[in-house]
């Protein structure tokens, strides 16, 4: 008889009933139902999928200097008088095709984007399941360095980052590192959300019956915290994750506008729009409109999405 | 009361001293600052030499407390980039920033509250839907996107704004630049201020619209109404006051933003600004500069959430009555 109370608690019915949850929550037929939600989810499904395909979808690489040539630059798009055929978007300033650069870009900003979000959420979940469950002195430590930071605007945060980590790797290519450095960046400037959620979430779970038995059969504190504590705390994380890559895809977009992003030679959207932006005044407005566009539609996607998941997730809107 | 200032000044000199440290950190630790400072034939002697001058051979304790005395004095030492001190640096360049916050505050202040209360007064009607999708499109669209756009319209097609710089400027006493007084620098600051302050804007029309909304739902205006009082003076003298002091926490607190955030508006203006002074330290690693501005944003935002906890007291009698009880 001991032995099947000790059977008690798994962790598989933890992350099924999350899921369970998931379903009962209607989450299909809310989604469904508003017209506004069908379209955000389609185009972000779309941007997603040109961002995995682009190498197959784009005409060229714009990454490659050797498929670009200097007398293709500034060419209008294909549907203006005086337009290329083979350029539907048009060039830029080093004759690289924009339909390509667009969706190279695409690539670039969400691939940031998701890393830096999951970095934030890493760094966040743990820090905020430590919290929670640890008490006391950490507890008040951790919480203390979010509030600093939740003071400073993220995009300062990131600015920050991005210098002192420039500075540390001093020497290297800026083409080689930029890609980590915004991640970093991101990162460390978006976990204290998740962190503050978790911790909320993690100081109401870790009194649960289902802890307390974990807990009395001697499992360690880490594997509590991951299998058991993790799934039920996971539901307003990823409403929070989605409306940080909104975040992050602007603050990526920001800082590769600002010139310390991605360099010109791997452009995302952010950086064609700075290049686009010299552009402005001497006529060839394709260069910054067709990013900005595809910037602005991506981050509005994904910022109804987000509304849309957390008035889903939230029973007290039921 | 006394006793509460006086913890809340203790809590923020604490967080001024912390973010002080990291600014030692960055300025001792992250690159080095004899090698900024010479050139590369300088002889290893001189670098010694200059290195044991500068100090950096003492203990770091006593490094950092240097370090600290001289920021409390406002000395920050000198820019590796433009070989000046860093106070004069930003003191030439903090007027143009300053100003640009002070009317992108005022403008989304006068255009947030009335869109907030219009949307939540008549929930259903066109103007407040539009006010709402305006207000998603404001979040969603990056500052520098709203910026160009801008610029694409008013000064390349209209030609009627300038697209760049603060105008003509007015020295007032010693330091302080104005563009305020001039016809060119009004005219320059128009789509800058509007950049910067269609984000707090937003912000603003979405919090006093939730507010509004939730104190209209109060038993006292349902007795206001009661009372036999007109629907103006239920709106404005009972329902509006009491959501403004969340209103006040946050443009309070925003304010620090949109000091940082001008960093982005600044750029796309080319506004002569301490935001393109900040960010040119960062692609030149201008360690000075950039711990320098991470205090001064620092103590921007203790002395403002400072200020804002006291107006909150003043302004909230339970808040004051919850204070003397504790």
């Amino acid at each position: 008889m001991s032995e099947i109370s000790v059977e008690l608690p798994k962790s598989e019915p933890a992350s099924r009933s999350f899921l369970g949850r998931l379903k009962d929550s209607d989450l299909l037929a809310s989604f469904l139902s508003s017209k506004v939600t069908v379209v955000a989810g389609a185009l972000t499904l779309i941007f997603f999928l040109a961002a995995v395909f682009a190498p197959l979808i784009a005409p060229t690489n714009p990454f490659d200097p050797a498929s670009n040539f200097l007398i293709d630059s500034l060419n209008p798009p294909r549907f203006v008088t005086g337009g290329d055929a083979r350029f539907l978007l048009g060039t830029d300033d080093q004759g690289r095709d924009l339909w390509s650069a667009i969706l190279y870009g695409l690539r670039v900003s969400l691939l940031i984007g998701v890393f830096g979000v999951l970095l934030g959420g890493a760094i966040g979940i743990t820090l905020g399941l430590i919290a929670g469950y640890a008490g006391g002195r950490i507890d008040s430590i951790i919480m203390r360095i979010a509030d600093v930071q939740l003071t400073f605007p993220a995009i300062l945060i990131a600015l920050l980052v991005d210098g002192v980590v420039q500075a540390l790797l001093k020497g290297q290519n800026r083409e080689q590192t930029a890609f980590g450095i915004l991640v970093i960046s991101i990162g460390l400037s978006f976990w204290v959300q998740y962190a503050r959620t978790v911790r909320g979430s993690t100081l109401v779970e870790k009194n649960r019956d289902y802890v307390q038995a974990a807990r009395l059969i001697g499992l360690s504190p880490a594997r509590i915290l991951m299998r058991h504590i993790l799934p039920n705390v996971m539901g307003p994380v990823l409403v929070i994750a989605t409306i940080n890559l909104a975040l992050a895809i602007i603050t990526e977009a920001t800082l590769s506008f600002l010139g310390v992003g991605l360099p010109p030679t791997q452009p995302s959207l952010g950086t064609l729009i700075r290049i686009g932006q010299n552009f402005l005044f001497s006529g060839e407005w394709w260069i910054v409109t067709f990013p900005s566009i595809t910037l602005a539609a991506l981050v509005l996607a994904v910022n109804l999405l987000g509304d849309w998941l957390r008035d889903a997730l939230n029973p007290r809107l039921k | 009361m006394i006793a509460f200032i006086i913890r809340r000044l203790f809590a923020s000199i604490g967080v001024l001293i912390a973010v002080g440290l990291i600014a030692f950190l960055l300025f001792r630790y992250v690159g080095d600052p004899v090698n900024q400072m010479v050139g590369i034939e300088t002889p290893e002697s001189e670098r010694v030499a200059l290195r044991q001058q500068l100090g950096l051979n003492d203990p770091a304790i006593v490094q950092a407390l240097r370090f600290l005395g001289h920021a409390a004095r406002l000395d920050f030492g000198i820019s590796y980039q433009f070989k000046q001190p860093v106070s004069e640096l930003i003191g030439a360049r903090m007027p143009a920033t300053l100003e640009l916050a002070f009317v992108a505050s005022i403008l989304s202040l006068l255009a947030g509250i009335p869109m907030g209360v219009y949307t939540a007064l008549h929930r259903k009607s066109a103007l407040a839907k539009l006010f709402e999708a305006l207000s998603l499109v404001g979040i969603s669209l990056p500052t520098f996107l709203i910026g160009i756009l801008l610029i694409y319209l008013f000064a390349v097609t209209l030609g009627w704004l300038p697209s760049f710089g603060r105008g003509d400027v007015v020295h007032i006493g010693s330091w302080w630049t104005t563009g305020l007084l001039t016809a060119s620098g009004l005219k320059s600051i128009i789509m800058p201020a509007i950049t910067l302050a269609l984000f707090q804007m937003t912000l603003i029309m979405r919090l006093v619209r939730a507010e509004m909304l939730e104190v209209l739902r109060a038993d006292y205006i349902r007795f206001a109404r009661a009372r036999g009082l007109s629907e103006r003076k239920v709106h404005f003298r009972h329902a509006l006051k009491n959501t403004l002091v969340p209103v006040i926490t946050v443009v309070g607190l925003q304010l620090g933003s949109i000091v940082a955030f001008s960093i982005i508006t600044e750029t796309v203006f080319s506004w002569p600004g301490m935001g393109q002074l900040f960010l040119q330290s960062v692609q030149n690693v201008d360690i000075p500069i950039m711990a320098a501005y991470l205090l001064f944003i620092a103590f921007l935002f203790v002395v403002i959430n400072l200020v804002v906890d006291l107006l909150y007291a003043a302004v909230d009698p339970r808040l004051r009555v919850a204070i003397h009880g504790a």
